[in-house]
């Protein structure tokens, strides 16, 4: 093997996996800072400007030619740039929303605006995968400090369950994915998905052998997205953990494994004859959607509800997916961005709004009666998220959902689509009723709890949680950012294979 | 491209049925006189002393991993070391050596925040 040159790229690859570069150093510094000094103040102010100088570095790169740099394992710009913009973008309202709450519960460590950017790495190298070994190294990455993360209150029965679902059953989905690599690598003998591509495509035959790694490949992933049927595991560790991290983990875990998905079925499997799998992806959807927001409309806790809501949603994007077209690729990447502002900020005003000293683990939605005529802005923000959440039409979600609908629509699934808009209506009913207690209901009603306490919100909570509304009421009107999607992926590479 | 895997399977074969046949060779060939030391739980010539279920100090696996982390960096470094003069021939051999330096700074960070978080205080 000829050796020489094997740096010579090195100041290119530094260039394309720069956010990444800067997330892993901005962690080091975090944890070695951490020790020495203790000085909280500067750890969130490093973990978030790693997120805002990685976010400028990819909207610079966000029309730039697509490449893979780190000897093709990661991908870097164009696409990758969006991935990572949505990434970041949710790991940056974690941190500000994180700091004063986790200072209100008392569990402000150093370590943890250490694990959120680790974390938020792990999703970036998971989302901008070139090579199945990356996607691996990356997921585990993101969800071993996701499974700490989960139990930060150590001393609440909440917490301990949350981290211990989370770690048992991810670890399980874990085994499931790596030996659907393992089978995959056996099937094609290559890691990189553009060769396995053009392996197919050479090779013109599938073997059992491929069909049964794709099998626990998608399984691996679908827990990982929870879909219906393996997503009993998120309503319990999304109502241990505490509030600010579990908005972290519906957004920038969730982008990190829908964007993966994309990937892989875009550079990987793209050349196959899609019917292969659509049919058991639109079931999975359909499933999702329906359950997801039947088990919604049944919850009393807030924190509950956004977990299955999250479930309902997984489900919006899977419908893109199954319709396995560039169109369909293109809106599940533009929903997820969308989906990302307005997740982290309904989690946002609930981290907020939180009474019971139990990460809202106890708290209805009930109890916050009238809460809208003494917080107004948490209110009003949260009607947006709601409405954007349904799906109505002047806010991002309304956008969001006609770019994952319109191409399975083209697709010839309209029966999906139909069932999606119908499920999109009946969560309607949950989402609004929200809004009727916050704003419709008395002060009097509201439990005595909460009438005696203050809810204090910090000048940089308020900002994110406006920024995320503001940005939900324009982003439906800059075409830009949805026209940006459709050009990262070809007609031409789908289902070429004879 | 399955009849490559026969050979595994004849292995796989081979190995449970040599297992099960020792495994009741032992029950139906061997005698038994079972006495009370024979029974007793087997401490390496010692009499055995209370239960097994006790708590002891986590600190022991912190120790542990701190073990794992050294056996892997030194699995990492062994065949870098043996690779090394090939890229110095090379004239790669400051890009190698920076690689492996990042590397190592890294698991240092690892270890210093376990010493100074009290990983290695025993108490």
């Amino acid at each position: 093997m000829d050796i020489s040159g094997a740096y010579d790229s090195i100041l290119y690859d530094i260039a394309g996996g720069f956010s990444l570069l800067v997330l892993l150093l901005a962690g080091i510094v975090c944890i070695v800072w951490d020790i020495f000094e203790n000085d909280e103040p500067v750890l969130p102010f490093v973990a978030a400007m790693a997120c805002v100088v990685g976010i400028v570095w990819e909207v610079r790169n966000l029309d730039a030619g697509s490449s893979t740099v780190f000897y093709d394992s990661i991908r870097a710009y164009g696409l990758a740039s969006y991935i990572n913009i949505t990434i970041l973008l949710s790991a940056l309202a974690t941190v500000i929303l994180s700091v004063p709450y986790l200072k209100r519960i008392k569990h402000g460590y150093g370590e943890v605006y250490a694990l959120i950017v680790f974390a938020t790495a792990g999703a970036v190298m998971m989302g901008t995968a070139n090579s199945l070994v990356t996607v691996f190294v990356g997921l585990e990455t993101m969800s071993i400090s996701l499974y700490i993360l989960a139990g930060l209150v150590r001393r609440d029965e909440g917490g301990i369950e949350s981290a211990l679902k989370y770690f048992l059953l991810g670890a399980f989905s874990t085994g499931f994915f790596l030996y659907g690599i393992a089978l995959l690598y056996g099937a094609t003998g290559t890691m990189y998905l553009p060769e396995m591509a053009s392996g197919f495509i050479e090779r013109g035959e599938l073997t059992l052998l491929f069909w049964a790694g794709i099998a626990l490949f998608f399984v691996g992933f679908l827990f990982k997205v929870s879909a219906v049927p393996f997503h009993m595991w998120t309503p319990d560790v999304y109502q241990g953990a505490p509030t600010p991290l579990t908005g972290y983990m519906s957004t920038a875990s969730k982008a990190a494994a829908f964007a993966a998905l994309v990937l892989v079925l875009y550079y990987g499997l793209a050349p196959m004859p899609v019917a292969a799998w659509q049919t058991a992806l639109a079931v999975v959807a359909l499933v999702t959607m329906v359950l997801g927001n039947l088990l919604a409309l049944v919850q009393n806790n807030a924190k509950r509800m956004l977990a299955y809501s999250s479930i309902a949603h997984a489900g919006y994007v899977l419908v893109a997916l199954t319709a396995g077209t560039s169109q369909g690729y293109a809106g599940a990447v533009y929903y997820l961005l969308i989906y990302s502002l307005m997740n982290i900020g309904a989690f946002g005003v609930m981290a907020l709004l939180e009474w019971d000293d139990k990460e809202g683990r106890l708290q209805t939605i009930d109890s916050l009666a009238g809460i809208g005529f003494r917080k107004p802005l948490l209110g009003v923000a949260m009607g947006v998220f709601m409405f954007s959440l349904i799906g109505f039409p002047p806010f991002g979600g309304f956008f969001g959902k006609v770019a994952v609908f319109a191409p399975a629509i083209e697709a010839g699934y309209t029966w999906l689509a139909i069932a999606g808009v119908l499920a999109s209506a009946l969560s309607g009913y949950y989402y609004l009723r929200v809004l009727y207690v916050f704003w419709m209901r008395t002060e009097e009603q509201a439990d005595p709890a909460v009438r005696a306490r203050a809810f204090p919100v910090s000048f940089s909570s308020a900002a994110v949680v406006v920024t995320c509304a503001l940005v939900l009421l324009v982003i439906g009107f800059i075409p830009y950012v949805r026209d940006l999607t459709q050009i990262y992926f070809d007609a031409s590479v789908f289902a070429t294979m004879p | 491209m399955p009849a490559d895997f026969v050979p595994l399977l004849l292995m796989l074969a081979l190995a449970a049925g040599l297992a099960l046949t020792l495994l009741l060779a032992a029950r139906y060939l061997g005698p038994r006189r079972a006495n009370p030391i024979k029974e007793g739980a087997y401490e390496s010539g010692m009499d055995p002393i209370g239960t097994a279920r006790q708590r002891y100090s986590v600190k022991f696996y912190l120790v542990a991993m701190i073990f794992i982390i050294f056996d892997v960096e030194v699995v990492f470094l062994y065949p870098w070391a043996v690779s090394f003069q090939e890229f110095l021939a090379a004239g790669e051999g400051i890009g190698v050596l920076a690689v492996v330096s990042i590397f190592i700074l890294v698991l240092g960070v690892g270890l210093l925040y376990d010493i100074r978080k009290g990983g290695l205080e025993f108490d």
